[in-house]
């Protein structure tokens, strides 16, 4: 290591500069790279999952199967929880409870400091992005190091996941090349002089770095995909076999899972496992499935601690219509399939979970004070596309109506609004026939100006927007009300 | 296959009523071609989407209120408009909910359980599919995000396209890819409507096609601008108005 360092790992940029997602977009939408990357990328894994949900007979029922165990695992969270503490304690397992990231990330600190590990290594796991975990570690004074070859080369990179599954989505070969080539020496065994960006030479540069790190640690980080309730088994599924490497190889393990993780039996995994790969990467089945019950003498890791994490779930859970989002198993289907998302990236949603999920996840764990948050629930077309594909049935676009209230509700609140303004005034133009032939005079004499011709680019707000990369057809010189009075009423006006 | 002279009550929709009557009036035209006796409550204005998708529940209860005023007392209630067919069996029942307005909940569940995009009384109510239309150009289909995912129009429109003498049909590219239109999304995140917008265009171009086809016509107003501001010489227009079309009758000049 470089003696002039001041950190361990390197340094990522931070979520709270991003600015809100109208303005965040800009950026990714000039990078015509980038634009193509994500096109070529969400289109051929969207066509894969189209193949692989079409060969199960019962597709359909299986998504609404798995909706409804999560469901129900949601309004008896407090007694699985309590069974899968108990189940997973008599296995051996130390089980903690963490309302925020803050406790959550003190304890995995703790843990490490009273093994006496200075680094840890980590499985790719959304819940301990969201608590910002790496971060708190290198506080510490403990080194966090990414195993998944994707988030490997995002940490490496100095930079931020946008995607779920595969953070580096936004990055192209003779990119990855560059990072190994720069960084790698930096934080561990080097890239091979001359390495090219051949996809082959670039994960064997991946893999001896890591084999050196994963040989080292002591102390393992994970998530966790599902906790069995009534056997406490900790379920982790991946494609990599690094996580693999991680769950056997350290002597502790700590897992971070979201407290809405549950399921009541093994027997309920059957669906899951069948959806879950093949909404994810177009697989019927993904190549890693670990099971932890507890501790074994002489097999895997002898100390293992479950963290259950709260972080704003159970405020989530307490709203009857954005509860639902608590089903997601992140697959990352809804971000495939979103033309928003297909368009931006992830980075413009300003947080580690992007595309639809993100819209409805974010802004309900982390509240609608800030604009960031506030203008989430408005990337959406309501299109409806990530309805049709998500495994677990989530009614996004009810959910984002919902929360487009919640918005609106809280800025009312603060104080009048312009765009409060014109929806008072077009609920009182919509509440009657009179009122909107009132309106449509103004309409028409537009129409009468402009006769026949397309308005094309203007200064005038809101329109102008409109304007900008459309043109518009000026609006009639009768609207249809009074054709009918004309034509089917006897021609009175 | 319901009597001949049937009372329908045509939903215009303000976007069509103000800014496109063409469609409206090919509607009343198309249906009583069929046999139907067309009937127009003046009192209707809008299914309330815009207030309701932005998050003004409280502007939009009283559209909720003057569409059940309007259309209550039919037992068919039809419109040229997925999205906003869609939007008043979505979200009419659910707002009167929020209002804690239970008669005009009900009210609502009743309403809107007869009102039918379209197609869907063309096809399911009345049962044809061929309906005497004559249109002889190059057409391609938009299905549109409502139409297809939240009204469920299914093949519908196809069905009745196919039946059109004279057309030539060619499949748009990408064709379930949404035009980025989304209400107030092309407001609020224009350069993302309008990246999306230009890709649809794009598409749209690529079939050489005179005209665009849809069951929306914001979605048609959304792509029509771009290829309007693109030159390319496609024209939209609404499927009602192809079905309208007839050989005595040539809707477009
Ligand atoms: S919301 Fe549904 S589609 Fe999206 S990641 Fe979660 S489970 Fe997958």
């Amino acid at each position: 290591m470089s003696p002039t360092r001041e950190r361990l790992t390197p340094e990522p940029p931070s979520w709270l500069g991003i600015p809100p997602f109208p303005e965040a977009v800009k950026e990714a939408l000039g990078k015509a790279e980038q634009r193509k990357n994500l096109r070529h990328a969400t289109g051929t894994i969207r066509a894969k999952r189209v193949a692989r949900a079409d060969e199960v007979d019962n597709w359909e029922e299986l998504r609404t199967a798995a909706a409804q165990i999560k469901d129900r695992v949601g309004r008896h969270l407090d007694d699985y929880l309590v069974q899968a503490e108990k189940a997973m304690t008599d296995a051996g397992v130390t089980v903690h409870w963490a309302r925020d990231g803050k406790e959550a990330n003190r304890i995995v600190a703790d843990i490490a400091k009273a093994k006496g590990v200075d680094e840890v290594v980590k499985i790719k796991s959304m819940a301990t992005q969201e608590i910002d975990l790496n971060e708190a570690l290198e506080a510490e004074g403990i080194a966090a190091w990414e195993t998944d070859l994707a988030e490997l080369i995002v940490q490496l990179g100095h930079d931020l996941p946008s995607h779920i599954l595969v953070p580096a989505i936004h990055r192209n070969r003779s990119e990855v090349r560059e990072i190994f080539r720069t960084e790698m020496g930096t934080y561990g065994t080097p890239a091979p002089a001359g390495v090219s960006d051949n996809p082959e030479e670039l994960t064997a540069a991946a893999r001896t770095h890591l084999r050196d790190k994963f040989l080292r640690s002591k102390m393992a980080v994970s998530g966790g995909n599902f906790i069995i309730a009534d056997t406490g088994t900790l379920v982790i599924v991946e494609s990599e076999g690094n996580g693999r490497m991680c769950l056997t190889l350290p002597e502790t393990l700590v897992s971070v899972v979201g407290i809405e993780k549950l399921l009541p039996t093994i027997e309920d995994l059957e669906v899951f496992l069948k959806l879950l790969p093949r909404s994810s990467t177009g697989e019927r089945m993904n190549p890693y499935t670990s099971f932890w019950t507890g501790v074994t003498p002489g097999d895997g890791p002898q100390d293992l601690h479950v963290i259950l994490l709260d972080n704003g779930r159970t405020n989530v859970l307490s709203d009857p219509v954005g509860r639902a989002a608590l089903r997601c198993i992140r697959c990352s289907a809804c971000l495939n399939i979103c033309p928003v998302y297909e368009r931006v990236g992830g980075h413009a949603y300003g947080s580690m979970y992007p595309g639809p999920i993100g819209a409805i996840l974010g802004p309900q764990l982390r509240g609608l004070e800030e604009e960031r948050d506030r203008a989430l629930p408005y990337a959406s077309t309501l299109c409806g596309a990530c309805n049709d594909v998500c495994p677990v049935r989530i009614p996004f676009t009810d959910i984002l109506v919902h929360l487009r209230h919640k918005v609106a509700e809280y800025k009312s609140s603060k104080h009048p609004t312009v765009e409060g303004g014109i929806m008072k005034g077009a609920g009182w133009v919509m509440s009657d026939g009179k009122h909107l032939a009132s309106v449509q005079v103004a309409s028409r004499a537009a129409g009468k100006l402009y006769r026949g011709k397309w308005i094309g680019p203007m200064p005038v707000p809101l329109a102008g927007r409109w304007l900008q990369a459309r043109d518009v057809e000026a609006p009639p010189t009768e609207t249809f009300r009074e054709w009918w009075k004309k034509n089917r009423e006897g021609g009175q006006k | 296959m319901l009597s001949p002279g049937t009372r329908v009550a045509l939903f215009a929709t303000c976007i069509n009523d103000t800014m496109k009557p063409s469609i409206p009036i090919a509607t009343v035209k198309l249906l009583e071609r069929l046999g139907c006796t067309v009937v127009y409550p003046s009192k209707q204005t809008c299914c309330g989407q815009i207030m309701t998708n932005t998050g003004y529940y409280k502007d939009a209860v009283p559209t909720v209120r003057n569409y059940v005023d309007s259309f209550g007392e039919f037992d068919y209630i039809v419109g040229p408009s997925g999205s906003c067919v869609g939007s008043v069996r979505e979200q009419h029942a659910m707002l009167a909910r929020w209002a804690k307005d239970a008669p005009l909940e009900e009210a609502a569940t009743a309403v809107s359980g007869r009102t039918y995009e379209l197609t869907e009384f063309l096809v399911d109510v009345l049962g044809v599919t061929d309906v005497g239309a004559y249109f002889p150009h190059r057409v391609t289909y938009h299905p549109t995000c409502h139409s297809m995912r939240i009204t469920k129009v299914g093949d519908r429109p196809m069905q009745l396209l196919k039946a059109v003498r004279g057309i030539d049909l060619v499949d748009l590219p990408m064709a379930d890819q949404c035009c980025g239109f989304g209400g107030t999304f092309s407001v609020k995140n224009p350069d993302v409507s309008i990246a999306m917008a230009s890709d649809k265009a794009r598409h749209v171009r690529s079939t050489d096609a005179e005209y665009l086809v849809a069951g929306d016509q914001a979605c048609l107003m959304n792509i029509g601008g771009v290829l309007h501001r693109q030159r390319s010489g496609i024209k939209t227009i609404h499927l009602a108005e192809i079905l309208a079309s007839t050989e005595e009758e040539v809707w477009v000049a």
